[in-house]
């Protein structure tokens, strides 16, 4: 089962694709809801066994993820919803948990409920109980919560709301297999579940069953259960839902928004406040009502650890510093740990992981060298475009290992929410805000390692169009994982003593580069007023290892799937147009070199064709063949550059690294490799990040223009660094 | 013995007081936001501090920390518990 890809944009309550339903088949279909950090995802683990929780970055669960839960002998499909405070959709992800509850209300929804902040998470449950859908409560964390001196009678809440509250603590599967039961009895209809119908006062009361009883006639079948959300959303004046309406009630339209303008006006004045604070504040009642009658509180100071790690991190002084500390943590702890340390046992002694992946594709190669006086041609290809192309890939897997444990470890503590609240102030001078930092971090931004694809998936918690498309154009300039193996290549080939400065220069320019580009668009093509930031900070919890883990083996098994497929099969196209046309044999009828044969081929005549303008940046053809491919995926540009030099190698340096080949190349300065670093960095986001943009936007013409400005911005840096480096002596 | 009636925004660190009411200006929808992260008439709202940079604003409002611009907090206006 795949992810349930549901994208929507704007927000209406039924505009959406048609339900994957077919694709579902017949098994019945339970939903995860619940608040955001109210641990949804680890309930979802802990349900399905599943090791496709992908994605959930912080606040953002990118797509709804499917898993299959067996209960008795039936598979259920359990869909983890992205977190909400609310079913007013706010954010895209609140649209899209919205619209799928509405559009195809599961066989039931399971509540994630934090029972350390029960008010607060019940005011989302009040609001699940109006669409009289069936609802199960898992009152999760319940652990923590005794931990804390609270104590939630659980019977006594499932009473009152009439619904089953089972308590569970996700990240140790405690209670799942209750909640699993409770489900498929639910399902089954051998536990009928009848919400209490909340009820909000008889002012309220009396307009919502009014409005509920217009309705009726008007909703489509499946949606008429909901007759009461709906009117009580007409109440509170919710966009979509009144547009909705509006053209469910065709001729009618006007008649039932003068009974909407009617009820409004009516709860106004009685109350002398605006409906829709009268319906939020009812709601909350009836939420700290249940809380006040459920929950025990042994008097304690409840976030105490939290709050002094926060006194310290949020601190004015010592927060930026921290920042920065972290951020040194995370390259020292990923190239010390992947790379230096040697620390693996292996034939002649210790050596360091990527060691290992580098040695068994160096023996590899040897297997393969028996194959060249035979079949020149095949040994070019397995050697070149797939042993030294995509092994020059995976010999990075260690280092996006550790870094992607780091930065999950990072996103699972809750440190990630306070980098926005620390930066959110620098970064609105830019046309940024806070949250765009998020997406920002996920793309690269904590140093590498991060995903422009994700990232921009990320800008869906943007509420504002602007404020999204320009974290999405700056996104890609961050240094993702793809972009590690050009640095690491050519910092050990020129930089080898000077291995964090350059990452650390690099890591700042990407910032700087990102945040002047936001404050020009934002001054220029999407010139605007910045829009509202309101962000929960949530208690900080120690990363549960299993799912750090996960999370992090998932990303880079994408890592790997994708070299294994999409750059192999780049690598094989880049070596065919490289080995292809043959030179005809010289006068003196030897062959040609093998240098010859490369700069012959169509790849070496289009590298050159380039070359008069690319020049100005150092680049010379070879590396305009490297460049072109990465258009494709960042990766590429190191495989290619495998892929022309060990074509072109003479038989005495066959088995030298790329780096040390490049190193003794002719042309390559340590000013040429800076100005290729940059322009690697900055141009054209790959084709899969262009993809996703253009999902997101709905549009060609903003991936269009990012690939067009970025790839200026690139050249024209890269030149400049160049030429003026030159000047100055240094090339 | 009600204290005088200041907006979010103006309040300092550590002092604490109770929601009045949410002003009417501000872009849409931020209304509905701030009621739904809790932000609603008679709740007890802290201001925790303000991030190194002066702004946004930390609050705890039922139990939850929240982060607001001054911008929305300037929204809030609130009485302030006399200690």
């Amino acid at each position: 089962m795949g992810p349930v890809r549901r994208r929507r944009r704007g927000g209406g309550a039924r505009d959406g694709a048609p339900a994957p339903d077919g694709a579902r088949g017949a098994a019945p279909l339970i939903a995860l809801a619940g608040n955001p950090n109210a641990g949804k995802t680890s309930l979802f683990n802990a349900l399905t066994g599943s090791v496709q929780q992908v994605s959930n970055y912080p606040g953002v669960t990118v797509e709804c993820k499917e898993g299959t839960l067996r209960a008795g002998d039936r598979p259920y499909t359990v869909v983890d919803l992205p977190g909400t405070y609310s079913l007013t959709a706010y954010s895209q992800e609140e649209a899209v948990a919205r619209d799928f509850l509405l559009n195809h209300p599961p066989g039931v929804i399971v509540n994630v409920v934090d029972a350390t902040n029960l008010e607060r998470n019940l005011y989302f449950t009040v609001q699940l109980l109006e669409t009289r859908t069936p609802v199960i409560i898992a009152l999760n964390m319940v652990d923590l919560a005794e931990r804390r001196g609270i104590r939630v009678d659980h019977t006594a809440l499932s009473k009152m709301l009439g619904v089953p509250v089972i308590p569970t603590v996700g990240s140790r599967g405690t209670g799942v297999e209750a909640l699993a039961e409770a489900c498929a009895g639910v399902i089954e209809g051998t536990h009928p579940v009848m919400p209490t119908q909340v009820r909000y006062g008889h002012v309220v009361d009396e307009e919502v069953d009014g409005l509920a009883e217009t309705l009726g006639g008007l909703l489509p079948a499946d949606a008429r259960r909901a007759a009461l959300w709906f009117a009580v959303k007409l109440l509170e004046s919710d966009e979509p839902v009144s547009a909705e309406v509006a053209r469910l009630a065709g001729p009618r339209a006007a008649e039932l928004e003068a009974a909407i303008a009617a009820a409004v006006a009516r709860m106004e004045r009685h109350y002398d406040d605006d409906a829709a604070t009268i319906v939020a504040e009812r709601r909350y009642g009836v939420a700290a009502g249940a809380a006040r009658q459920c929950v025990h509180i042994t008097p304690q100071s409840r976030r105490d650890t939290t709050e002094k790690i926060d006194a310290v991190v949020c601190n004015r002084a010592a927060g930026p510093v921290i920042l920065v500390g972290v951020v040194a943590a995370l390259f020292f702890w990923v190239f010390k740990l992947s790379d230096e340390w040697a620390w693996i046992p292996w034939p002649g002694g210790w050596t360091s992981p990527t060691g290992v992946v580098e040695g068994c594709f160096e023996a590899l190669s040897g297997l393969l060298d028996g194959l060249r006086p035979g079949w020149p041609m095949l040994h070019s290809l397995l050697d070149a475009a797939l042993v030294k192309g995509v092994g020059g890939v995976l010999g990075f897997v260690p280092l996006i290992f550790f870094m992607f444990l780091f930065i999950a470890a990072l996103e699972d503590s809750g440190y990630i929410a306070r980098v926005a609240f620390i930066l959110d102030r620098l970064l609105r001078v830019f046309g940024l805000q806070g949250k765009s930092i998020i997406a920002l971090i996920v793309s690269g931004g904590l140093g590498a390692g991060g995903c422009a694809v994700p990232g921009v998936m990320a800008t869906r918690t943007l509420r504002e169009e602007k404020d999204r498309i320009i974290t999405m154009l700056v996104a890609p300039f961050m240094n993702c994982g793809a972009k590690m193996p050009v640095y690491a290549v050519l910092i050990a080939a020129f930089f080898p003593d000077r291995r964090m400065p350059l990452m650390l220069l690099l890591w700042g320019l990407s910032w700087v580069v990102a945040l002047c580009a936001a404050w020009v668009l934002r001054r220029t093509v999407l010139r605007g007023e910045q829009t509202p930031f309101v962000m929960e900070l949530p208690p900080y919890h120690l990363p549960v290892p299993r799912g750090v883990l996960l999370h992090t083996a998932e990303r880079t098994w994408l890592y790997i799937r994708k070299a294994g497929t999409v750059i192999l099969a780049i690598n094989i196209l880049l070596w065919a147009v490289m080995y292809f046309p043959r030179p005809p044999a010289n006068a003196d009828g030897t062959a040609p070199s093998p240098s010859e044969a490369v700069a012959h081929s169509f790849a070496g005549r289009a590298g050159r064709a380039l070359e008069p303008v690319t020049a100005a940046a150092g680049f010379d053809w070879r590396v305009n063949i490297a460049l072109i491919g990465g258009f494709a995926a960042k990766e590429v540009v190191i495989g290619a550059m495998a892929t022309v030099y060990a074509m072109e190698e003479d038989a005495e340096d066959a088995d030298a690294s790329l780096s040390a080949r490049l190193r003794g190349a002719p042309g390559w300065t340590p000013l040429r490799a800076f100005a290729m670093m940059l322009f690697v960095m900055l141009y054209a986001p790959c084709v899969t990040t262009i993809a996703v943009i253009r999902r997101e936007t709905g549009t060609w013409k903003w991936p269009l223009f990012a690939t067009v400005y970025a790839t200026t911005i690139a050249f024209i840096l890269a030149a400049a660094v160049f030429q003026g480096g030159r000047l100055l002596g240094l090339g | 013995m009600t204290a005088a009636l200041k907006r979010l925004s103006g309040m300092l660190d550590g002092e604490r007081g109770h929601i009045v009411r949410i002003g009417r200006t501000g872009p849409r929808g931020i209304r509905q936001r701030l009621l739904d992260m809790g932000i609603t008439r008679g709740a007890e709202v802290l201001v925790v501090r303000r991030a190194p940079m002066g702004d946004p604003i930390e609050v705890v409002v039922k139990n939850y920390h929240l982060a607001l611009r001054e911008q929305e907090a300037a929204l809030i206006e609130v009485e302030p518990v006399v200690p």
